[in-house]
């Protein structure tokens, strides 16, 4: 079982309508590891979570969560295999109070157990104190802390994050980054989605370098740092 | 004793025939708005689905003897069932286009299944028969047939459940979000597909079952329903999306702004909800109790 990748991309294509965003898109993630998708605006790197969820137009290829063909399934299917999500624009409802965002997703009927009530709030004690305002009165930080924190109440073993440190005060990037470590040494695997890369070679196991669609280049943070000035043209506009 | 030229007893009567019809508006514009909320389509069907909930309740009385408790919770079973089939089958197809496709495809169903109804049926209408709670009650000021004081208890408990259903279930979470943010509510691994065929079958058996409680105060016909979805539309769009509640007690409101002007000023009284739209259009635009969006 430790062998079956939790996520296998494999030539992956996918559409928004009539544009083809992903133009073959190769790589695995293993039980456990946490690796980052870098990239330019527009290489692709959102639409290759969405993709994985089915949330894009048509796609190809073969995307495998811990070896489930996923390809043919509709969106709530796939997540059923043990994915969180937690999108770019977080997605925090905001007619729910905080708690009850917390609450909303479902719990998985696949045997892992996924974090209490309680471990969340030891992990994001702010949103202990925000449990009941409504999720539109919830700062950006509380936003995106509680969109991490509600996926982790379900079971999903694969965390699909996009550009969760994004425009955040280093105070809360810093509190994100303790909480991701702290997911990881819980076995958890995560798939991010990265500006900054920094924050992310601090705390992953390997950066994917998109562009035009396609996976162009596979570092790890050591190699990251040696390469600095290929990574800054690799990234720079 | 009067009040403003109209005797008491006669203003108290037409406000209570108010609320009776409010109680109709209020039961019939939650589900519209129940449906919009979820699937963004303008549901020009429900005045229709209304007329069959009505006329399943005659029929069943009428052909195979079946009476009205029992029709009261069939006729909304089979008109929801009805509703789940067509969203499966049409609706379905229209959620990412624009809103008038939604409208457009809806109208054309209601004439289709109107149409039928004529052609079987006819437009007279037909007697329900007595109602089938007999008696009236004295309220000092009003004798009150018992059937209506039933159709204001029926129709306040029933919008009662619903709040409840979607303000205080799990079920009425995911329902409230998806109404946010479907495709997330999806991702989290919710069944939206499905929720949103329930949440279409939900409204028109809504609908439904305002018919079945109108059936015996109203005449059953074909034509039933058209009367009414242009006020319930009105309703909808006076409260504003925003709150269940707010749909109820503009529903109930405007029934009772009705029955005043029938007393006041007759002449005004079918255009008068129109007017009150214009009026709160201007003000708020988003209607009385809407959000934003």
């Amino acid at each position: 079982m430790s062998g079956t990748p939790a996520l296998v991309l494999d030539n992956v294509r996918a559409w928004y309508g009539e544009s083809l965003v992903l133009q073959g898109v190769d790589f695995q993630v293993l039980p456990g590891e946490a690796v980052t998708l870098l990239g330019r605006n527009g290489a692709g790197r959102t639409t290759t979570l969405r993709a994985i969820l089915g949330l894009t137009g048509r796609r190809q290829g073969s995307i495998r969560v811990f070896g489930e063909e996923t390809l043919g399934q509709p969106t709530y299917r796939i997540a059923r295999h043990g994915i969180g999500y937690c999108p770019e624009e977080r997605g925090i409802f905001a007619s729910l109070s905080c708690e009850e965002n917390l609450k909303l997703p479902p719990l998985f009927d696949n045997g892992s157990p996924g974090l209490s009530l309680d471990e969340i709030y030891q992990l994001f004690p702010n949103l202990a104190e925000r449990r009941h305002s409504p999720g539109k009165a919830l700062s950006g930080g509380e936003q995106q802390m509680l969109a991490l924190a509600r996926i982790l109440r379900t079971g999903a073993k694969l965390l699909l994050l996009d550009e969760i440190s994004e425009g955040l005060a280093p105070v809360i990037v810093d509190t994100l980054g303790e909480a991701i470590r702290a997911l990881r040494s819980r076995g958890y695997t995560i798939l991010l989605v990265e500006q900054n890369f920094h924050f992310a070679a601090a705390l992953c196991d390997r950066l994917l370098f998109m562009e035009h669609g396609r996976i162009i280049e596979t570092l790890t943070p050591v190699q990251l740092e040696d390469q600095a000035d290929r990574v800054s043209r690799l990234l720079s506009v | 004793m009067d009040l403003f030229g109209v005797p008491i007893t006669a203003l108290m009567a037409q406000l209570m025939i108010g609320l009776v019809n409010g109680c109709f508006y209020a039961v019939l514009s939650l589900g519209l708005a129940v449906i919009f909320g979820m699937l963004h389509v303008i549901n020009f069907t429900h005045g229709a689905m209304f007329m069959l909930g009505a006329l399943l309740s005659w029929a069943g009385l009428h052909y195979f003897n079946i009476n009205y408790w029992v029709m009261l919770v069939m006729a909304p079973l089979i008109v929801g069932a009805f509703g789940i089939l067509l969203e499966r089958l049409f609706l379905r197809r229209v959620y990412h286009l624009d809103y008038l496709y939604g409208l457009l495809l809806t109208l054309g169903l209601t004439l289709i299944i109107e149409g039928a109804v004529r052609s079987a049926y006819g437009v007279s209408g037909r007697p329900y028969g007595p109602p089938p709670i007999a008696g009236v009650t004295n309220l000092g000021f009003l004798m009150l047939p018992n059937y209506r004081l039933w159709v204001i208890v029926a129709s306040l408990l029933v919008c009662g459940a619903t709040w409840f259903m979607i303000e205080r279930t799990r079920l009425g979470a995911y329902l409230r979000a998806a109404t946010e943010n479907a495709s997330l509510v999806e991702a989290f691994g919710v069944n939206v597909p499905m929720m949103v065929s329930l949440t279409f079958g939900f409204g028109v058996a809504l609908a439904a079952f305002a018919g079945v409680l109108a059936a015996p105060v109203m005449q059953v016909s074909a034509l039933t329903g058209q009367t009414l979805i242009v006020i319930v539309f009105a309703v909808v769009v006076i409260g504003g999306m925003g709150s269940i509640l707010g749909t109820v007690v503009t529903g109930i409101g405007l029934g009772l702004v009705e029955a005043l002007t029938k007393v006041y000023y007759p002449e005004a009284s079918s255009m008068v909800m129109f007017l009150v739209m214009v009026l709160v259009l201007m003000v708020r635009p988003n209607g009385l109790f809407g959000g934003g969006e």
